[in-house]
């Protein structure tokens, strides 16, 4: 995909970029020739006090005292959409601007959250590994499943993803209700003070909001119990909104019915007692990932160091 | 011949012998179905008897109060055909577990008077949720991205190159999918799909007036036209194979097919060929020709889903069934009309619309 027009910089030097990380190929091919990366940690004592610019290309955790070898930094820029592996704090003491990758993954991520539910509640996965294991032959039908068409939804987070995926499941006739910081008097579903009381009210509880210390842990064995029996999480937000060995326990016990998780507290480390269920769907954080959101996400991160460069506004910059 | 409410309250207020339940052919493998139906009919259930299916009909016929209606369940080996109306004259309905009834002669029925009656809207949501579920799947990678974690190659193989369609083949935003067959459950399945940004076309006997969806007059120009296929019309002479290799072609090398009507909609080999071919990019299948044989080529490609005939299988629908069926028994034993009629003139697309 061809890059954006770009106006040349006056010398006609390449803007100086640090990086968190690696650049994945796709991202260093597109982005090739208009800047000059230099990995953080191998730039030189001149390139840390003239970087301007900390580009952060996946889920490396960015610090305080990462920041503080940077002077003249003054853009923190995530290929995410959740930055809280940036201390946001440091970025806002220091008066630094952070931006993310915006709406480039939403409309993916909310379409994944409903397969997961899909897959969950009507076992999509754990059916096709029957039929691969020959069962269908020797075992006869599979077990009945959950209808998912009417049943009521429960959103954590009404945000650019959470709202795409209450608009899928409404037209599934699900009744959507949702939690939030504060309700959004624009939106046509019922706002719920607590996540344990919309826990309590829903068939299915998706978490599609960002972790921060009000919702580390916000599902905890309150709003799993809350939840019930024949309950379902999916999680398409972070791992740390989840009290995972918490889930676990509940999900042996049959405290809930299942869940459909696309993040864990401590990727790739995925719970091993999670592996045999098969009322559970696991996935490998892929939410977002389709060519078509990465190549979204590309046009973000580049039209954010671009206007950045011209002192222009940036194109998704995070509220801090 | 009274209804059973009549025959209850004759039987209350002490008039003659007790009005036996009307008695019904029941050839389904579901005992709890066949002991829901007990509670108001009485059952005549050809499994439960071990006996062939000549004998236990004849003895069905033999009998003093013969069964005026039967429940027949469809994919299994009955066929309702001539014979078996010949074999007991006294059936006036047949009822279908499915919304399919190509295992019923309908002109036969139709010549004879049989009243015909299929399971209406009984499980169309439950198969229209599951075809989007499927494909989500085939496009995201879910159950792929399932073995992926579960086989522990997460942390071995980490974060795979992009490019690889294995892992990453394609968003659902702006897909244009071609439903064939726009009957209840193509409704159902455009009305779910257009909330994920997909374009929705569709092919079926004659255009629907009041439907938002461009129409297309024959299968190979929808798909040519499309990104996804999807079978949701019934199985009759007509739509044996309407998925063909010239559909498969017109589909094309990035396009997939999902398949929640019936095997033989679709022709298996062919298909087989174009994946292993890569002359299309992946299916989602919950239908097979050969129930419960999977084409073994299948088994090991990450880019198919595959499922064993579960679409309509949630406990929602099948207490659902068991209503549904109640009452168009009941409804027929009161000489009401049927609540879901399958009709001959509709042979064509067999009570659902194509």
């Amino acid at each position: 995909m061809p890059p954006p027009a770009l106006e040349p910089a006056a010398s006609g030097d390449k803007p100086l970029v640090l990086l968190a990380q690696p650049l994945f190929p796709e991202f260093a091919a597109a982005l090739k020739g208009r800047y000059r990366f230099v990995l953080a940690a191998d730039a030189d004592a001149a390139e840390a006090a003239e970087a301007r610019v900390l580009l952060v290309p996946g889920l490396k955790t960015v610090t305080a005292e990462h920041l503080d070898r940077l002077p003249a930094l003054g853009l923190v820029a995530a290929t995410s959409v959740g930055v809280d592996h940036v201390d946001l704090d440091a970025c806002r003491h220091r008066g630094l601007a952070v931006t993310n990758a915006g709406e480039a993954f939403a409309a993916d991520s909310a379409d994944y959250g409903v397969g997961l539910v899909l897959a969950v509640m009507r076992r999509v996965a754990a059916a096709d590994s029957y039929v691969r294991r020959g069962r269908w032959a020797t075992d006869g039908d599979y077990p009945l499943t959950t209808k998912v068409s009417g049943k009521r939804v429960g959103i954590v987070g009404l945000g650019r993803i959470g709202s795409l995926v209450a608009r899928r499941l409404a037209a599934f006739g699900c009744a959507v209700s949702y939690h939030s910081r504060s309700p959004k008097p624009s939106a046509p579903y019922r706002f719920v003070a607590t996540a344990r009381e919309l826990a309590a009210d829903s068939d299915v509880l998706v978490l599609s909001c960002a972790l921060t210390e009000e919702t580390r842990r916000m599902v905890n064995r309150e709003v799993l119990e809350a939840l019930g029996g024949g309950g379902v999480l999916v999680n398409v937000g972070r791992g740390g909104l989840v009290d995972e060995p918490e889930l676990v326990r509940c999900l042996r016990e049959g405290v809930i019915a299942g869940a459909g998780l696309d993040v864990y507290e401590n990727e790739p480390h995925v719970p091993p007692e999670l592996v045999d269920m098969d009322n559970v769907v696991l996935s490998d954080h892929r939410a977002v990932l389709t060519p078509e959101s990465i190549r979204g996400a590309l046009d973000m991160v580049a039209g954010n160091l671009d206007a950045f460069f011209a002192g222009r506004p940036l194109l998704s910059p995070v509220t801090l | 011949m009274p209804s059973p409410a009549a025959a209850a309250a004759a039987a209350a207020q002490g008039y003659g012998k007790p009005m036996a339940l009307p008695a019904v052919i029941f050839i389904r493998r579901d005992a709890s179905f066949a002991a829901a139906l007990r509670q108001r009919f009485r059952i005549l259930d050809l499994y439960a008897t071990g006996q062939s299916l000549g004998a236990f009909l004849a003895a069905a016929a033999a009998a003093s109060d013969p069964p005026r209606a039967a429940v027949v369940a469809a994919g299994g080996p009955v066929r309702v055909d001539a014979a078996f109306l010949d074999a007991v004259p006294s059936l006036r309905c047949v009822v279908s577990t499915a919304a399919g009834v190509d295992h019923i002669d309908l002109h036969e029925c139709a010549r004879r008077g049989v009243v015909v009656a299929n399971s209406g809207r009984v499980y169309s949501t439950d198969v229209a949720d599951y075809a989007v579920g499927m494909l989500i799947d085939v496009l995201r990678r879910v159950s792929a991205a399932e073995r992926f974690v579960r086989r522990g190659l997460w942390p071995v193989q980490g974060d795979y190159p992009l490019g690889s369609k294995v892992h990453f083949f394609t968003s659902l935003g702006g897909k244009r999918v071609g439903i064939i067959g726009l009957g209840n459950i193509g409704s159902l399945i455009a009305k779910r799909l257009q909330a994920f940004g997909c374009v929705i076309y569709y092919n079926s006997t004659r255009p629907k007036d009041s439907v938002p969806y461009k129409y297309f007059p024959n299968v190979i120009g929808l798909a040519s036209e499309s990104d996804v296929l999807v079978v949701a019309c019934a199985l009759n002479k007509e739509t044996r194979h309407i998925v063909n290799k010239d559909v498969l072609e017109a589909l094309g090398k990035d396009g997939v097919i999902i398949n929640v009507g019936r095997g033989a909609n679709v022709d298996e080999a062919e298909m087989v060929r174009a994946l292993q071919e890569g002359r299309i990019a992946g299916a989602g299948l919950d239908v097979f020709e050969n129930e419960p044989a999977v084409p073994a080529e299948l088994l090991s490609m990450d880019n198919v889903v595959l499922s064993p005939h579960v679409a309509v299988q949630t406990s929602e629908s099948r207490s659902d069934l068991r209503d549904h069926t109640i009452a168009n028994l009941e409804a027929f034993f009161s000489g009401k009309p049927l609540l879901s009629p399958v009709l001959p003139q509709y042979s064509k697309v067999n009570g659902t619309d194509r």
